[in-house]
């Protein structure tokens, strides 16, 4: 009954840029990372690790230093400039030159009043935080050699710098330097060469514990300048330190992808005073370790292999609870694959680019397993560089292939596409309504009579698309009066409805006939991930981070019946152990009881006429089956009918012929390109 | 064997009138095998179709003008190129009539020949040692051409090969003042390589030449007038260099001394047919005197005359040859022979002689053996060698005086069995090793021959001294075998077929009839090599002892079940089985089998071998059958045996041999009663095999499928597959 032809595609070529710095917000509990390629990920870890926001990035903004004051987002980079997010917006809020060369670091006092960056010609330059803004201060007393790491004291009177082959310690009031301690360098071969103070840390006993490219993380005296303990943690480089926030517990994450654990503890029961103890060792890197959280229950790494790692510590969680589980998390929230159905033409959105592509076709019949021969392959029509220097943030394509649109923090590029055989004519749509600027999501109607785009406010501007002319037609705007920015945008397939779902996690339906909110679904805890109208009964199909998913009737504004017995009967749990998001929902037109949802590792046709399973039957039961004659299936199935067949899914798309796209991005493909890891002595080599 | 068949006369032909010189410049092969272009002495080129006995065409210069190098076919352009006047080329086409209205183009310097074979262009070589393309020089006629050799260095023999398919050699040689240069021109990309002959005998100059291809490398052979054949081995990779001044000694090696008889030979010739023989013409044959009117094939692996044939008329020392046609002037004719030259029934019994444990004792004899010639493993007989060398030098010092060859030979056509056994004793403690051979050989052929001659005469201890040396081969004395089984010296018998590599299968079925026609009785007075009848004891012993356990399970057990489940019996099931019957005892008693086992370990090829063994009588067809049969089923049950170091023959040489004799007495074993039970047997055997091969099969088959699966899986960047699901 759900046999389909399918396309199977890996010329995607999606690589996930290198992560370089995280900083954690431990009131809100959202993660930030900054990638190599200068965009900034929020992620939610009370809702499930979930992707809220994505803040596309910019060519040379290297993003070397990032924190959090209060909910305000700072970073610094090579480019020199503090830069401020606006994480409604999800774009750069200002950027503000500090003079001194590239930044290395920046680093809030706990108070939140003050910033210090540490910059390439040395100094410590010290920034005021003000309300919608920030004012330089003063300068530290200047070092010779860069400052590269910096790390305030909780009180906020004294800084610690980590420098090239030495730390200073300098008063934050005075700004003089009081303290200067020498670094030792490594041993053989390292010996000639300047160690850096990659990280430093400055505990509130007084302790300063750097790690250095010699690879030693070292515990100091910051009152007398003297060296405590020097722990030797790797040939290599210890590039990144985090420190749990009672102070009792330190990580160090290291060039060989490794991060080492040290505790404060007691050396035995009748001492009473406490040393720094190496204590574990993980290894869930293959590449350096540059960024390291240390939250309360988990440790968060991420580098050059740009997996971002959640580690939980098991002496901190519950074993059997969902934080026991180790997270990696290498696939973006959301979908960079468009498709448009119509057309049989896949859109594929990189940072600096676009790639348009048509399926190929297949002849003849097969069976479940068989793989047809391919008549034709599949072709690149088009490969569209973006302008200037701001990346896509979104992308989409419309359902006829005829229309092609993507946005950047600054621009939305509109293009018509013809298509006459096998040349393709793009022709850019040059005049734009004013109101399309500020953009975060863009769709087109079924029809392609109609573009959708998401801007502030959780607003949407419908814009009516006609060959000579592009014309705004209305803003839709919500009432609840969220500035979250809209991450889901969908209309129905009969061209009267619109959904939108923000990072507040509400979900709105708009009439786009009366050009008006129809309903907003009752809010629920965690973020929407996918959302979709089902074409022939007009339900809302909403899927969340928690893996909860519900059935809203828009026409009785209620939860449907069957999301009640969902909810009565619970979901499996299986379901609710996965670990990434569903990132579409679709239906299938044949089968309206069907419908296709999809994760990084399986997808799922749920249908809603079978009878859902409890916790006894055997979830992943496609196996069992197949084995059993047809008749005695009827009884084993249940609801949800889970393939594992393709892995690292991009996307999953139902054509309009009935045949599925699958796009897969194989983790080998993504670390044969990665470059060489530091070379390691194994065994016999 | 290779044969001379009979010849016939494709052209007659007027010698010149000096007689040294046939009236024959040259033969040259034109479109195939079967046409060839003969060019007269004088003023004439003739087109033959050898088969058909029949000149196609020819064609004359003028009078007055004369051809000064045979001529050539083009086989590119399918035109002929002939030299007249030493500086004109001539080249026509074959509907041409008339040689002087052909296009004609005259050069700077005189050409010494022109080359030509099968998809080359052709090469012109001058006199002074200088080649060029034809096309090349036709561009430009009248080009300077440069001097290679010196000023008294002049051609001697001259041939052009293609190495593989990358480059055209020609080849030639030189004299200068009595020393003689081999001289390897490489064309695309030119490459010259110079190397000097070794000198013969003052005043022996080289009577022909022959050149080959063979593994990147050129055997030059090479023939002097006191009959000895020289072979001369040159890589062609070798960058020889530039300057062709410095040239390099090249070793040579002698292949073949053939008989000159009285004085040193004057018109002959040595041509090079394969690897392994060699046409030689005007030298004299061993067997018939001094005349030297005889064409002969020698076999230069074992120094043998392979075939010969006497010529009418006299023999100008020319010879060529096309596939397997020898050309060859003689009296006033030009003859056609067709010759064969197959690779003996022991280069196709190799195969067999692979065997891990017939290698052994092969290889370690100084007979050069087909493993070593063929496959270049020296290393063992050098060793062994080495060993014998040290233990010489040793026994010289204490013999002083020590009889020569000669001497040894003189004394054993008359001396007593004891003094013969003395001094060959001290010969052979004398001789150093890499002299010994000829000489061993010619003891031996003696000592036979005596002992053939003289029925009171024998030396069992002397030939088996010989024997031990590992210097004889059948071929040097093949009446060895026969004088042993005659004297029923089963010992000797039993090295002869263990050190010679060369017996015919004739010989081997004597020996074998001889052997299963022993009385047990006398056979157990012969004194054998202890290892083999020690084998053979073995193996009788565990047919009488206790059915030992096999990781405490005794195979009986397995026959209670066989039963039930026929279908499916394995062989060693079957070979449980037949070692229950309670019938299978050794037929023949251990020293007479240890013989037989000899025999099964000889070199042989089934189609000479078949025919001689029909001659067996249906008794001891079935004896000899009912042996193998307990053979194969002791050796198959018991690995020990073959691992135990003892010589004994392996599973398939035993199941060949079945094979063999079925083969060749089936319709009288069907008929004969007694060989009922062994027959069902084999056949209950062989059914099993088929099915365990039948099985293998399916395996086999099922295995591909599932390799086919996992080929499936590996998907490129993009495919269209069909999934369900349920």
């Amino acid at each position: 009954m759900g046999e389909f032809k399918v396309h199977r595609v890996r010329f995607f070529d999606y690589m996930p840029s290198a992560i370089s710095k995280m900083a954690f917000n431990f009131l809100s509990e959202r993660l930030a990372v900054a990638r190599a390629d200068g965009a900034v990920e929020i992620f939610k870890f009370t809702d499930n690790y979930f992707q809220e926001k994505v803040i596309p990035g910019r060519d040379g903004r290297a993003i070397e230093g990032m924190c959090w004051v209060g909910q305000r987002l700072f970073s610094a980079g090579l480019n020199g400039e503090i830069t401020e997010y606006d994480l409604e917006n999800l774009r750069p809020k200002y950027s503000m030159d500090a003079y001194g060369g590239p930044i290395w670091s920046i680093s809030s006092n706990s108070q939140g009043t003050l910033l210090a960056v540490g910059c390439e010609d040395g100094t410590v330059k010290m920034f005021e935080v003000l309300e919608e803004k920030i004012q330089f201060q003063r300068n530290l007393d200047r070092q010779k050699g860069r400052i590269i790491s910096l790390s305030w004291h909780p009180s906020g009177t004294k800084i610690a710098a980590g420098m090239m082959d030495m730390i200073r310690i300098f008063d934050a009031e005075t700004g003089r330097a009081t303290h200067r301690l020498l670094v030792d360098r490594g041993l053989g071969m390292s010996k000639g060469r300047e160690v850096v103070v990659w990280s430093v840390i400055f505990l509130s006993d007084n302790t300063v514990v750097s790690g250095d490219s010699a690879g030693k993380v070292q515990m100091w005296d910051s009152i007398t300048g003297t060296l405590r303990k020097t722990h030797l943690v790797t040939k290599w480089d210890v590039l990144a330190l985090s420190v749990s926030q009672d102070e009792s517990s330190l990580m160090a994450g290291t060039s060989e992808g490794t991060v080492v654990q040290m505790q404060f503890l007691q050396s035995s029961v009748e001492q009473q005073e406490r040393q720094w103890v190496r204590t574990r060792t993980f290894k869930n890197h293959s590449h350096d370790v540059r960024a390291l959280v240390h939250t309360d229950c988990a440790v968060v790494s991420g580098g050059m292999d740009t997996h971002l790692v959640v580690l939980p510590l098991l002496d901190q969680v519950e074993k059997s609870s969902k934080e026991a589980k180790l997270r990696k998390i290498t696939f973006p929230h959301r979908s960079l694959v468009r498709c448009a159905r119509k057309a049989g033409l896949l859109l594929f959105q990189f940072p600096d680019h676009l790639e348009l592509w048509r399926l190929g076709e297949s002849e003849g019949q097969g069976k479940h397993g068989d793989c047809l021969p391919v008549k034709r392959n599949p072709e690149k029509l088009l490969q569209l560089t973006r302008k200037g220097e701001d990346h896509i943030c979104c992308s989409a394509v419309s359902p006829c292939g005829g229309w092609l649109v993507y946005a950047t923090v600054s621009a939305v590029r509109l293009y018509r596409l013809q298509y006459d055989n096998n040349n393709v004519s793009i022709s850019r749509v040059s005049k734009l309504p004013k109101e399309l600027r500020t953009v975060h999501q863009l769709c087109f109607s079924s029809d392609s009579s109609r573009l959708f785009a998401s801007s502030t406010h959780s607003s949407v501007v419908v814009v009516a698309l006609s060959n000579p002319e592009v014309k705004h037609l209305h803003t839709l705007k919500c009432k609840s009066g969220s500035k979250q920015p809209l991450h889901l945008l969908v209309p129905s397939d009969d061209g009267k409805w619109l959904a939108t779902a923000n990072a507040d996690c509400e979900i709105h339906v708009y009439n786009l006939h009366k050009m008006k909110l129809h309903c907003t679904v009752p809010v629920y805890s965690s973020c929407p991930t996918a959302i979709a109208i089902h074409p022939s009964t007009c339900n809302l199909i909403s899927v969340h981070a928690d893996q909860q998913m519900f059935e809203f009737s828009l026409q009785q504004k209620e939860y449907t019946e069957w999301s009640r017995r969902l909810h009565k009967e619970g979901l499996h749990s299986l379901w609710l152990d996965r670990d990434t998001p569903v990132t579409r929902v679709a239906f299938n037109p044949e089968n309206p009881a069907h419908i296709i949802l999809h994760d990084t590792f399986m997808f799922c046709i749920v249908d809603q006429s079978l009878p859902l399973p409890d916790a006894q039957t055997k979830f992943y039961n496609q196996m069992t089956l197949r084995s059993l004659p047809a008749a005695e299936r009827m009884r084993h199935s249940h609801a949800f009918k889970i393939c594992k067949y393709f892995q690292h899914l991009m996307t999953v798309e139902l054509l309009e012929d009935h045949s599925l796209v699958v796009v897969e991005r194989p983790l080998m493909d993504i670390m044969s390109k990665l470059p060489a890891p530091v070379r390691q002595k194994k065994f016999a080599t | 064997m290779a044969a001379l068949y009979e010849g016939y006369t494709l052209c007659a032909f007027v010698p010149q009138q000096n007689l040294s010189n046939s009236g024959i410049q040259g033969v040259e092969i034109e479109r195939d095998s079967d046409h060839v272009l003969v060019t007269d002495s004088s003023r004439s080129v003739i087109l033959y179709k050898v088969s058909d006995q029949k000149p196609l065409g020819s064609w004359t210069v003028k009078q007055g003008q004369s051809l000064t190098c045979s001529a050539v076919f083009n086989f590119q352009t399918s035109e002929y190129v002939a030299v007249s006047d030493n500086k004109v080329i001539r080249i026509w086409k074959e509907d041409d009539p008339l040689l002087d209205k052909a296009f004609k183009a005259t050069v700077t310097s005189d050409i010494y020949r022109v080359l030509s074979i099968p998809s080359w262009e052709p090469v012109v070589l001058f006199q002074s040692g200088a080649v060029r393309l034809l096309d090349s020089l036709l561009s430009a006629p009248q080009q300077p051409i440069e001097d290679v050799l010196s000023q008294e260095e002049s051609i001697r023999w001259s041939t052009c090969i293609a190495a593989e398919k990358q480059q055209q050699l020609v080849i030639f040689t030189t004299e200068q003042k009595g020393e003689h240069f081999l001289y390897l021109q490489g064309l695309n990309p030119n490459s010259l390589q110079r190397y000097r002959l070794e000198r013969e005998e003052p005043g022996l100059s080289p009577l022909s030449f022959s050149a080959c291809y063979r593994n990147r490398h050129i055997f030059l052979t090479y023939l002097y007038p006191n009959g000895r054949v020289y072979q001369s081995v040159t890589s062609v990779r070798a960058q020889g260099g530039d300057d062709g001044a410095q040239s390099l000694p090249v070793p040579r090696s002698l292949l073949l001394v053939l008989p000159v008889g009285e004085g040193l030979l004057e018109a002959a010739s040595a041509l090079v047919l394969d690897e392994a023989h060699v046409a030689v013409v005007g030298v004299p044959h061993p067997s018939a005197g001094a005349g030297r009117d005889f064409l002969c094939i020698w076999n230069t692996n074992f120094q043998t005359l392979q075939a010969g044939k006497e010529m009418a008329g006299r023999i100008y020392g020319q010879l060529w040859s096309f596939s397997n046609k020898l050309l060859i002037p003689h009296g006033k004719t030009l003859s056609v022979i067709p010759f064969e030259c197959p690779k003996s029934s022991l280069a196709s019994a190799l195969g067999k002689l692979k065997q891990a444990k017939s290698k052994e004792s092969i290889s370690s004899t100084f007979v050069p053996s087909w493993n070593s010639i063929l496959h270049g493993d020296k290393a063992q007989p050098l060793r062994t060698a080495e060993t014998r060398v040290t233990r010489t030098t040793r026994n010289k010092s204490q013999s002083t005086t020590s009889p020569t060859i000669d001497q040894v030979l003189e004394l054993i056509k008359t001396a007593p069995v004891e003094e013969v056994q003395e001094e060959v004793e001290r010969f052979l403690s004398r001789s150093d090793i890499q002299g010994l051979q000829p000489s061993v050989g010619r003891i031996a052929s003696t000592l036979v021959s005596r002992s053939l001659d003289d029925p009171a005469f024998y030396s069992s201890h002397t030939l088996t001294q010989l024997l031990n040396t590992q210097c004889l081969c059948h071929s040097v004395c093949p009446d060895l075998v026969l004088l042993a089984l005659e004297r029923k010296d089963y010992f000797l018998c039993q090295l002869c077929l263990q050190f010679f590599p060369d017996i015919p299968e004739a010989v081997t079925c004597v020996c074998l009839k001889a052997f299963i026609s022993i009385p047990d009785v006398d056979a157990e007075k012969a004194s054998l090599e202890p290892g083999s009848v020690s084998f053979m004891e073995t193996v009788i012993l565990k047919e009488r002892g206790v059915v030992s356990l096999q990781n405490g399970f005794s195979p009986t057990s397995v026959e209670d079940f066989s039963d039930g489940m026929s279908g499916s019996k394995s062989r060693t099931e079957v070979d449980e089985t037949t070692f229950n019957q309670p019938g299978l005892k050794c037929p023949v008693g251990s020293h007479k089998a240890a013989l037989l086992n000899e025999i099964l370990q000889t070199a042989y090829s089934d189609t000479f071998l078949l025919p001689h063994l029909k001659d067996l009588s249906s008794q001891h067809a079935i004896l000899f059958l009912q042996y193998l049969h307990f053979l194969y089923v002791k050796c198959s049950q018991d690995h020990l045996l073959q691992v135990h170091g003892f010589r004994s023959p392996s599973l398939s040489q035993i199941m060949d041999w079945v094979c063999l004799l079925l083969d060749a007495h089936f319709t009288v074993l069907v008929m004969t009663p007694e060989a009922k039970g062994l027959l069902l047997s084999l056949h209950r055997f062989v059914k099993s095999q088929v099915k365990l091969v039948s099985e293998l099969g399916k395996i086999e088959g099922s295995l591909q499928e599932l390799d086919k699966m996992k080929t499936k899986r590996d998907i490129g960047q993009y495919s269209i597959e069909v999934i369900e699901l349920l």
